[in-house]
Protein backbone atom coordinates (compact mmCIF):
# COMPACT_ATOMS: atom_id res chain seq x y z
CA UNK A 1 0.00 0.00 0.00
CA UNK A 2 1.29 3.41 -0.88
CA UNK A 3 0.02 6.31 1.12
CA UNK A 4 -0.16 9.94 0.08
CA UNK A 5 2.86 11.92 1.12
CA UNK A 6 5.31 9.05 1.23
CA UNK A 7 5.27 7.74 -2.34
CA UNK A 8 4.47 8.59 -5.93
CA UNK A 9 1.26 7.04 -7.24
CA UNK A 10 2.52 6.36 -10.75
CA UNK A 11 5.40 4.16 -11.89
CA UNK A 12 6.32 6.91 -14.36
CA UNK A 13 7.06 10.63 -14.39
CA UNK A 14 5.49 11.87 -17.61
CA UNK A 15 4.69 15.43 -16.61
CA UNK A 16 3.84 17.74 -13.74
CA UNK A 17 0.22 17.97 -14.87
CA UNK A 18 -0.84 14.85 -13.00
CA UNK A 19 1.31 15.26 -9.89
CA UNK A 20 -0.45 16.20 -6.65
CA UNK A 21 0.93 18.97 -4.38
CA UNK A 22 1.86 16.20 -1.90
CA UNK A 23 3.85 14.34 -4.55
CA UNK A 24 5.63 17.53 -5.59
CA UNK A 25 6.53 18.25 -1.97
CA UNK A 26 7.76 14.69 -1.53
CA UNK A 27 10.07 14.97 -4.55
CA UNK A 28 11.43 18.35 -3.39
CA UNK A 29 11.96 17.13 0.20
CA UNK A 30 13.70 13.99 -1.05
CA UNK A 31 15.92 16.11 -3.30
CA UNK A 32 17.10 18.03 -0.23
CA UNK A 33 18.40 14.76 1.16
CA UNK A 34 20.19 14.04 -2.09
CA UNK A 35 21.79 17.44 -2.46
CA UNK A 36 24.11 16.57 0.39
CA UNK A 37 25.33 13.41 -1.43
CA UNK A 38 26.88 15.54 -4.19
CA UNK A 39 28.93 17.43 -1.60
CA UNK A 40 30.52 14.33 -0.04
CA UNK A 41 34.07 13.11 -0.69
CA UNK A 42 32.57 9.88 -2.08
CA UNK A 43 29.70 11.13 -4.24
CA UNK A 44 27.92 7.84 -4.54
CA UNK A 45 25.32 5.88 -2.60
CA UNK A 46 24.23 2.29 -3.29
CA UNK A 47 20.47 2.95 -3.53
CA UNK A 48 19.95 1.78 -7.13
CA UNK A 49 22.69 -0.82 -7.25
CA UNK A 50 21.96 -3.46 -9.88
CA UNK A 51 19.32 -1.38 -11.64
CA UNK A 52 19.72 -0.53 -15.31
CA UNK A 53 18.66 2.88 -16.54
CA UNK A 54 18.60 3.62 -20.26
CA UNK A 55 18.88 7.23 -21.39
CA UNK A 56 17.07 7.31 -24.71
CA UNK A 57 17.82 10.73 -26.16
CA UNK A 58 16.33 11.15 -29.62
CA UNK A 59 16.85 14.90 -29.57
CA UNK A 60 19.93 17.01 -28.80
CA UNK A 61 20.65 17.67 -25.13
CA UNK A 62 23.66 18.50 -23.01
CA UNK A 63 22.46 19.62 -19.60
CA UNK A 64 19.55 17.23 -19.14
CA UNK A 65 21.36 14.15 -20.45
CA UNK A 66 24.49 14.83 -18.43
CA UNK A 67 22.44 15.67 -15.35
CA UNK A 68 20.43 12.44 -15.54
CA UNK A 69 23.59 10.43 -16.15
CA UNK A 70 25.34 11.95 -13.13
CA UNK A 71 22.23 11.39 -11.00
CA UNK A 72 22.06 7.73 -12.07
CA UNK A 73 25.76 7.17 -11.41
CA UNK A 74 25.57 8.81 -7.96
CA UNK A 75 22.81 6.30 -7.12
CA UNK A 76 24.99 3.39 -8.35
CA UNK A 77 22.62 2.47 -11.20
CA UNK A 78 24.10 1.04 -14.39
CA UNK A 79 23.52 3.49 -17.18
CA UNK A 80 23.37 3.17 -20.92
CA UNK A 81 23.16 6.13 -23.24
CA UNK A 82 21.34 5.75 -26.47
CA UNK A 83 21.06 8.52 -29.00
CA UNK A 84 19.43 8.65 -32.39
CA UNK A 85 22.57 9.44 -34.33
CA UNK A 86 24.77 6.45 -35.02
CA UNK A 87 21.95 4.00 -34.15
CA UNK A 88 19.45 1.91 -36.10
CA UNK A 89 17.12 4.91 -35.90
CA UNK A 90 19.12 6.30 -38.80
CA UNK A 91 18.22 3.16 -40.72
CA UNK A 92 14.54 3.90 -40.19
CA UNK A 93 13.73 1.96 -37.03
CA UNK A 94 10.60 3.24 -35.28
CA UNK A 95 10.59 4.42 -31.68
CA UNK A 96 8.45 1.45 -30.63
CA UNK A 97 10.82 -1.04 -32.24
CA UNK A 98 13.84 0.67 -30.72
CA UNK A 99 12.17 0.62 -27.30
CA UNK A 100 11.01 -3.02 -27.65
CA UNK A 101 14.58 -4.05 -28.35
CA UNK A 102 15.96 -2.10 -25.43
CA UNK A 103 13.27 -3.46 -23.11
CA UNK A 104 14.17 -7.00 -24.14
CA UNK A 105 17.44 -6.36 -22.31
CA UNK A 106 15.58 -5.76 -19.01
CA UNK A 107 16.17 -2.18 -18.01
CA UNK A 108 14.41 -0.92 -14.87
CA UNK A 109 13.88 2.62 -16.08
CA UNK A 110 13.99 4.54 -19.35
CA UNK A 111 14.65 8.26 -19.47
CA UNK A 112 13.36 9.53 -22.79
CA UNK A 113 13.65 12.76 -24.75
CA UNK A 114 11.82 12.89 -28.04
CA UNK A 115 10.58 15.60 -30.38
CA UNK A 116 7.07 14.15 -30.49
CA UNK A 117 4.75 15.07 -27.61
CA UNK A 118 3.29 11.97 -25.95
CA UNK A 119 6.08 9.55 -26.84
CA UNK A 120 6.96 8.96 -23.14
CA UNK A 121 3.26 8.25 -22.48
CA UNK A 122 3.24 5.75 -25.32
CA UNK A 123 6.18 3.85 -23.81
CA UNK A 124 4.68 4.06 -20.31
CA UNK A 125 1.43 2.47 -21.50
CA UNK A 126 3.22 -0.22 -23.44
CA UNK A 127 5.74 -1.34 -20.81
CA UNK A 128 3.98 -2.05 -17.55
CA UNK A 129 7.05 -3.06 -15.58
CA UNK A 130 9.35 -0.23 -16.58
CA UNK A 131 9.42 3.28 -15.18
CA UNK A 132 9.45 5.92 -17.89
CA UNK A 133 10.81 9.38 -17.11
CA UNK A 134 10.04 12.19 -19.52
CA UNK A 135 13.15 14.28 -20.19
CA UNK A 136 11.29 16.54 -22.63
CA UNK A 137 8.73 15.62 -25.29
CA UNK A 138 8.31 18.22 -28.01
CA UNK A 139 6.49 21.30 -26.72
CA UNK A 140 4.54 19.21 -24.19
CA UNK A 141 6.34 18.73 -20.84
CA UNK A 142 9.75 18.66 -19.20
CA UNK A 143 8.84 17.75 -15.62
CA UNK A 144 12.29 17.46 -14.06
CA UNK A 145 13.14 20.98 -15.26
CA UNK A 146 10.04 22.39 -13.54
CA UNK A 147 10.87 20.40 -10.40
CA UNK A 148 14.43 21.72 -10.28
CA UNK A 149 13.15 25.26 -10.87
CA UNK A 150 10.72 24.84 -7.96
CA UNK A 151 13.47 23.36 -5.80
CA UNK A 152 15.71 26.36 -6.53
CA UNK A 153 12.92 28.85 -5.74
CA UNK A 154 12.02 27.05 -2.52
CA UNK A 155 15.67 26.82 -1.50
CA UNK A 156 16.21 30.57 -2.01
CA UNK A 157 12.86 31.99 -0.87
CA UNK A 158 11.82 29.30 1.60
CA UNK A 159 8.44 28.69 -0.01
CA UNK A 160 6.46 28.40 -3.25
CA UNK A 161 3.08 29.48 -1.89
CA UNK A 162 2.36 33.09 -2.87
CA UNK A 163 5.65 33.60 -4.74
CA UNK A 164 5.30 35.80 -7.83
CA UNK A 165 6.95 34.07 -10.77
CA UNK A 166 7.14 35.84 -14.12
CA UNK A 167 7.99 33.71 -17.11
CA UNK A 168 9.14 35.64 -20.14
CA UNK A 169 9.84 34.66 -23.71
CA UNK A 170 8.97 31.84 -26.05
CA UNK A 171 5.84 30.61 -24.25
CA UNK A 172 4.29 28.94 -27.26
CA UNK A 173 7.04 26.46 -28.08
CA UNK A 174 8.22 25.81 -24.53
CA UNK A 175 7.69 22.53 -22.71
CA UNK A 176 9.51 24.05 -19.75
CA UNK A 177 6.83 26.68 -19.34
CA UNK A 178 3.99 24.17 -19.55
CA UNK A 179 5.52 21.98 -16.84
CA UNK A 180 6.26 25.06 -14.75
CA UNK A 181 2.71 26.44 -15.00
CA UNK A 182 1.20 23.13 -13.90
CA UNK A 183 3.60 22.79 -11.00
CA UNK A 184 3.65 26.39 -9.79
CA UNK A 185 -0.12 26.87 -9.88
CA UNK A 186 -0.63 23.61 -7.95
CA UNK A 187 1.78 24.92 -5.32
CA UNK A 188 -0.17 28.21 -5.15
CA UNK A 189 2.53 30.40 -6.66
CA UNK A 190 1.31 33.29 -8.81
CA UNK A 191 2.44 32.96 -12.41
CA UNK A 192 2.67 35.81 -14.91
CA UNK A 193 3.55 35.26 -18.56
CA UNK A 194 4.94 37.81 -21.01
CA UNK A 195 5.94 37.42 -24.64
CA UNK A 196 5.37 38.95 -28.05
CA UNK A 197 1.76 38.15 -29.11
CA UNK A 198 3.03 35.77 -31.79
CA UNK A 199 4.71 33.61 -29.13
CA UNK A 200 1.75 33.53 -26.71
CA UNK A 201 -0.61 30.57 -27.10
CA UNK A 202 -4.34 31.34 -27.27
CA UNK A 203 -6.42 31.08 -24.09
CA UNK A 204 -3.40 30.33 -21.92
CA UNK A 205 -5.15 32.22 -19.07
CA UNK A 206 -7.31 29.13 -18.58
CA UNK A 207 -4.29 27.49 -16.98
CA UNK A 208 -4.64 29.95 -14.09
CA UNK A 209 -1.96 32.44 -15.08
CA UNK A 210 -1.87 36.17 -15.73
CA UNK A 211 -0.81 37.39 -19.16
CA UNK A 212 0.88 40.76 -19.69
CA UNK A 213 2.33 42.22 -22.84
CA UNK A 214 5.52 43.93 -21.80
CA UNK A 215 8.63 42.92 -19.96
CA UNK A 216 8.33 45.85 -17.56
CA UNK A 217 4.83 44.82 -16.49
CA UNK A 218 6.06 41.28 -15.94
CA UNK A 219 9.04 42.38 -13.86
CA UNK A 220 7.05 44.65 -11.58
CA UNK A 221 6.50 42.89 -8.25
CA UNK A 222 8.11 39.64 -9.41
CA UNK A 223 10.04 37.55 -6.88
CA UNK A 224 11.37 35.35 -9.67
CA UNK A 225 12.08 36.25 -13.29
CA UNK A 226 12.33 33.15 -15.43
CA UNK A 227 13.69 33.83 -18.91
CA UNK A 228 13.04 31.30 -21.66
CA UNK A 229 15.24 30.52 -24.59
CA UNK A 230 14.05 31.62 -28.00
CA UNK A 231 13.87 28.22 -29.68
CA UNK A 232 14.97 29.08 -33.16
CA UNK A 233 14.93 25.40 -34.12
CA UNK A 234 11.23 24.93 -33.31
CA UNK A 235 9.99 27.99 -35.14
CA UNK A 236 10.00 27.59 -38.89
CA UNK A 237 10.79 31.25 -39.19
CA UNK A 238 11.13 34.04 -36.68
CA UNK A 239 7.92 35.10 -34.93
CA UNK A 240 9.26 38.63 -34.54
CA UNK A 241 11.08 41.02 -36.87
CA UNK A 242 14.66 40.44 -35.66
CA UNK A 243 16.70 39.10 -32.77
CA UNK A 244 17.92 42.65 -32.11
CA UNK A 245 14.37 43.89 -31.83
CA UNK A 246 13.48 41.00 -29.53
CA UNK A 247 16.40 41.88 -27.26
CA UNK A 248 15.33 45.52 -27.17
CA UNK A 249 11.75 44.64 -26.25
CA UNK A 250 11.96 41.43 -24.23
CA UNK A 251 15.65 41.00 -23.39
CA UNK A 252 16.51 41.07 -19.69
CA UNK A 253 19.07 43.84 -19.30
CA UNK A 254 20.86 45.21 -16.24
CA UNK A 255 18.72 48.36 -16.45
CA UNK A 256 15.51 46.32 -16.32
CA UNK A 257 16.70 44.16 -13.42
CA UNK A 258 17.44 47.37 -11.51
CA UNK A 259 13.75 48.24 -11.68
CA UNK A 260 12.76 44.86 -10.23
CA UNK A 261 12.11 44.04 -6.60
CA UNK A 262 15.05 43.89 -4.19
CA UNK A 263 16.31 40.29 -3.97
CA UNK A 264 14.71 39.16 -7.23
CA UNK A 265 15.94 35.82 -8.61
CA UNK A 266 16.81 35.49 -12.29
CA UNK A 267 16.45 31.99 -13.71
CA UNK A 268 16.98 30.41 -17.11
CA UNK A 269 16.59 26.74 -18.02
CA UNK A 270 19.47 26.93 -20.50
CA UNK A 271 20.96 26.88 -23.00
CA UNK A 272 21.06 30.67 -23.03
CA UNK A 273 21.09 32.87 -26.09
CA UNK A 274 23.21 35.65 -24.64
CA UNK A 275 22.20 39.00 -26.09
CA UNK A 276 18.83 37.65 -27.27
CA UNK A 277 16.67 36.92 -24.21
CA UNK A 278 19.21 37.80 -21.53
CA UNK A 279 22.19 40.14 -21.24
CA UNK A 280 25.51 38.57 -20.27
CA UNK A 281 26.06 40.85 -17.28
CA UNK A 282 22.70 39.76 -15.83
CA UNK A 283 23.24 36.07 -16.48
CA UNK A 284 26.67 36.23 -14.83
CA UNK A 285 25.72 38.41 -11.84
CA UNK A 286 25.88 36.19 -8.73
CA UNK A 287 23.67 38.63 -6.82
CA UNK A 288 20.61 37.95 -8.97
CA UNK A 289 21.33 34.97 -11.22
CA UNK A 290 20.68 31.46 -9.87
CA UNK A 291 21.18 29.84 -13.27
CA UNK A 292 24.07 27.66 -12.17
CA UNK A 293 22.26 26.74 -8.92
CA UNK A 294 19.53 25.38 -11.16
CA UNK A 295 22.08 23.11 -12.82
CA UNK A 296 23.47 21.90 -9.47
CA UNK A 297 19.97 21.32 -8.12
CA UNK A 298 18.99 19.45 -11.28
CA UNK A 299 21.18 16.51 -10.26
CA UNK A 300 19.62 16.32 -6.76
CA UNK A 301 16.08 16.55 -8.12
CA UNK A 302 16.73 13.85 -10.73
CA UNK A 303 18.28 11.62 -8.07
CA UNK A 304 15.10 12.07 -6.03
CA UNK A 305 12.89 11.14 -8.99
CA UNK A 306 14.99 8.09 -9.90
CA UNK A 307 15.05 6.98 -6.27
CA UNK A 308 11.31 7.41 -5.73
CA UNK A 309 10.44 5.57 -8.95
CA UNK A 310 13.11 2.94 -8.46
CA UNK A 311 13.46 0.42 -5.69
CA UNK A 312 10.59 -1.92 -5.01
CA UNK A 313 8.43 -0.92 -7.94
CA UNK A 314 11.31 -0.28 -10.28
CA UNK A 315 10.35 -2.81 -12.88
CA UNK A 316 12.03 -6.01 -13.99
CA UNK A 317 12.53 -7.37 -10.50
CA UNK A 318 8.94 -6.93 -9.43
CA UNK B 1 12.04 -1.30 10.70
CA UNK B 2 8.75 -0.54 8.99
CA UNK B 3 5.65 -1.39 10.95
CA UNK B 4 2.30 -1.56 9.30
CA UNK B 5 -0.14 0.52 11.32
CA UNK B 6 -2.83 -2.01 10.41
CA UNK B 7 -1.40 -4.60 12.81
CA UNK B 8 -2.73 -4.02 16.31
CA UNK B 9 -0.12 -4.38 19.00
CA UNK B 10 -0.71 -4.70 22.73
CA UNK B 11 1.62 -3.37 25.38
CA UNK B 12 3.12 -6.34 27.18
CA UNK B 13 5.45 -4.49 29.51
CA UNK B 14 6.85 -1.05 30.15
CA UNK B 15 10.59 -1.50 30.07
CA UNK B 16 11.75 2.03 30.94
CA UNK B 17 9.97 5.14 32.08
CA UNK B 18 11.31 8.68 31.59
CA UNK B 19 13.46 8.78 34.74
CA UNK B 20 15.02 5.37 34.13
CA UNK B 21 15.64 6.21 30.49
CA UNK B 22 17.49 9.37 31.49
CA UNK B 23 19.63 7.41 33.94
CA UNK B 24 20.42 4.83 31.27
CA UNK B 25 21.46 7.53 28.78
CA UNK B 26 23.61 9.24 31.45
CA UNK B 27 25.32 5.94 32.21
CA UNK B 28 25.92 5.35 28.49
CA UNK B 29 27.53 8.80 28.28
CA UNK B 30 29.78 8.01 31.27
CA UNK B 31 30.86 4.73 29.66
CA UNK B 32 31.75 6.50 26.42
CA UNK B 33 33.92 8.99 28.32
CA UNK B 34 35.59 6.22 30.36
CA UNK B 35 36.46 4.25 27.26
CA UNK B 36 38.13 7.19 25.54
CA UNK B 37 41.03 9.47 26.43
CA UNK B 38 39.72 13.00 26.05
CA UNK B 39 37.04 14.36 23.81
CA UNK B 40 39.21 15.91 21.11
CA UNK B 41 38.95 13.10 18.59
CA UNK B 42 35.50 11.92 19.70
CA UNK B 43 32.35 12.35 17.62
CA UNK B 44 28.87 11.18 18.62
CA UNK B 45 26.86 10.24 15.53
CA UNK B 46 23.12 9.57 15.86
CA UNK B 47 21.47 7.25 13.33
CA UNK B 48 18.19 8.68 12.00
CA UNK B 49 15.64 8.81 13.33
CA UNK B 50 15.59 7.94 17.06
CA UNK B 51 19.35 7.60 17.37
CA UNK B 52 19.53 11.36 16.85
CA UNK B 53 17.81 12.57 20.06
CA UNK B 54 19.48 9.83 22.11
CA UNK B 55 22.88 10.84 20.70
CA UNK B 56 22.13 14.52 21.37
CA UNK B 57 21.27 13.74 24.98
CA UNK B 58 24.48 11.73 25.39
CA UNK B 59 26.49 14.60 23.90
CA UNK B 60 24.82 16.99 26.35
CA UNK B 61 25.59 14.72 29.31
CA UNK B 62 29.21 14.46 28.20
CA UNK B 63 29.49 18.22 27.89
CA UNK B 64 28.08 18.69 31.40
CA UNK B 65 30.43 16.06 32.84
CA UNK B 66 33.60 17.19 31.09
CA UNK B 67 32.93 20.90 30.76
CA UNK B 68 33.68 20.91 27.06
CA UNK B 69 31.46 20.29 24.05
CA UNK B 70 31.73 17.07 22.06
CA UNK B 71 31.32 16.91 18.30
CA UNK B 72 27.88 15.63 17.17
CA UNK B 73 26.67 14.43 13.77
CA UNK B 74 23.62 12.85 12.13
CA UNK B 75 23.72 9.86 9.80
CA UNK B 76 20.91 8.94 7.38
CA UNK B 77 21.30 5.32 6.33
CA UNK B 78 18.26 5.01 4.05
CA UNK B 79 20.25 4.72 0.83
CA UNK B 80 22.44 1.99 2.28
CA UNK B 81 19.65 -0.33 3.43
CA UNK B 82 19.89 -3.90 2.16
CA UNK B 83 16.13 -4.11 1.70
CA UNK B 84 15.62 -1.08 -0.54
CA UNK B 85 14.48 -3.25 -3.42
CA UNK B 86 12.04 -5.08 -1.13
CA UNK B 87 10.21 -2.29 0.65
CA UNK B 88 7.59 -0.10 -0.96
CA UNK B 89 7.13 2.79 -0.72
CA UNK B 90 10.68 4.06 -0.71
CA UNK B 91 11.70 5.29 2.73
CA UNK B 92 12.10 9.05 3.09
CA UNK B 93 15.65 10.29 2.52
CA UNK B 94 17.06 13.05 4.73
CA UNK B 95 20.51 14.65 4.74
CA UNK B 96 23.48 13.30 6.64
CA UNK B 97 25.14 16.07 8.67
CA UNK B 98 28.65 15.52 9.94
CA UNK B 99 30.22 18.66 11.49
CA UNK B 100 33.80 17.86 10.44
CA UNK B 101 35.82 15.20 8.58
CA UNK B 102 35.68 11.84 10.33
CA UNK B 103 39.22 10.75 9.41
CA UNK B 104 41.12 9.56 12.51
CA UNK B 105 38.14 10.27 14.77
CA UNK B 106 36.63 7.88 17.29
CA UNK B 107 33.01 7.63 16.16
CA UNK B 108 30.29 6.58 18.58
CA UNK B 109 27.32 5.43 16.53
CA UNK B 110 24.07 5.78 18.49
CA UNK B 111 20.78 4.00 17.82
CA UNK B 112 17.67 3.24 19.84
CA UNK B 113 17.34 -0.54 19.41
CA UNK B 114 19.89 -3.15 18.35
CA UNK B 115 18.06 -6.10 16.78
CA UNK B 116 19.19 -7.86 13.58
CA UNK B 117 22.26 -5.64 13.16
CA UNK B 118 21.32 -4.71 9.62
CA UNK B 119 20.85 -1.02 10.42
CA UNK B 120 24.33 -0.91 11.94
CA UNK B 121 25.78 -2.67 8.90
CA UNK B 122 24.20 0.04 6.72
CA UNK B 123 25.48 2.76 9.05
CA UNK B 124 29.05 1.42 8.85
CA UNK B 125 28.90 1.44 5.05
CA UNK B 126 27.50 4.97 5.05
CA UNK B 127 30.14 6.17 7.50
CA UNK B 128 33.06 4.70 5.55
CA UNK B 129 32.00 6.74 2.49
CA UNK B 130 32.82 9.87 4.50
CA UNK B 131 36.34 8.87 5.48
CA UNK B 132 38.41 6.52 7.61
CA UNK B 133 37.66 6.79 11.32
CA UNK B 134 40.27 5.59 13.82
CA UNK B 135 37.66 3.49 15.59
CA UNK B 136 33.90 3.03 15.51
CA UNK B 137 31.95 2.21 18.67
CA UNK B 138 28.28 1.35 18.92
CA UNK B 139 25.98 2.64 21.67
CA UNK B 140 22.32 1.52 21.87
CA UNK B 141 19.56 2.24 24.34
CA UNK B 142 18.11 -1.28 24.07
CA UNK B 143 19.76 -4.52 22.94
CA UNK B 144 17.04 -7.06 22.27
CA UNK B 145 19.08 -9.89 20.73
CA UNK B 146 18.27 -11.89 17.55
CA UNK B 147 21.28 -10.75 15.55
CA UNK B 148 21.49 -11.74 11.87
CA UNK B 149 24.98 -10.30 11.39
CA UNK B 150 28.18 -10.48 13.45
CA UNK B 151 27.66 -7.11 15.16
CA UNK B 152 27.70 -6.19 18.85
CA UNK B 153 27.21 -3.04 20.90
CA UNK B 154 30.00 -1.54 23.04
CA UNK B 155 27.70 0.52 25.24
CA UNK B 156 24.20 -0.68 26.13
CA UNK B 157 21.45 1.11 28.05
CA UNK B 158 19.45 -2.02 28.75
CA UNK B 159 19.68 -5.62 27.58
CA UNK B 160 16.32 -7.35 27.13
CA UNK B 161 15.76 -10.93 25.99
CA UNK B 162 12.81 -10.89 23.59
CA UNK B 163 10.78 -13.21 21.41
CA UNK B 164 10.98 -12.62 17.66
CA UNK B 165 7.26 -11.71 17.46
CA UNK B 166 7.62 -8.97 20.05
CA UNK B 167 8.34 -5.37 19.13
CA UNK B 168 10.35 -2.87 21.14
CA UNK B 169 8.82 0.60 20.93
CA UNK B 170 11.11 3.44 21.97
CA UNK B 171 9.31 6.74 22.50
CA UNK B 172 11.23 9.98 22.99
CA UNK B 173 10.02 13.43 23.95
CA UNK B 174 11.66 14.89 20.83
CA UNK B 175 9.90 12.56 18.39
CA UNK B 176 6.91 11.10 20.24
CA UNK B 177 6.06 13.58 22.98
CA UNK B 178 7.09 11.32 25.89
CA UNK B 179 9.95 9.16 27.12
CA UNK B 180 9.33 5.44 27.53
CA UNK B 181 10.31 2.03 26.18
CA UNK B 182 7.59 -0.58 25.71
CA UNK B 183 7.55 -4.25 24.76
CA UNK B 184 4.61 -4.85 22.47
CA UNK B 185 3.17 -8.11 21.19
CA UNK B 186 0.77 -8.99 18.43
Amino acid sequence: MRTAGSALRSKDLLGTEHLTPEEITLILDTAEGFKEVSERPVKKVPALRGQLVINLFMEASTRTRVSFEIAEKRLSADTLNFSASGSAVEKGETLIDTAENLVAMHPNMIVIRHKHPGSPQMLADRFENISIINAGDGAHEHPTQALLDAFTIRERLGRLHGVNVSIIGDIKYSRVVRSNIHLLTKMKARVTLASPPTLMPAEVEQMGVRVVHSLDEAIEGADVIMMLRIQLERQGKLSFPSLREYYNTFGLTRERVRRAKEGVLVMHPGPMNRGVEIASDVADDPNVSVILDQVTNGVAVRMAVLYLLGGAHGGAGE
Amino acid sequence: MIFSPAIRMNVKKRLLDGARMNRAIRRMAIEVVERNRGLDDLMIVGIRSRGVPIGERMAKEIEEMEGQPVSFGILDITLYRDDLTLVAPQPVVKPTKLPEPIDDKVIVLVDDVLYTGRTVRSALDALIDFGRPKRVMLAVLVDRGHRELPIHADVIGKTVPTDADEVIKVKLVETDGEDEVLIMEK
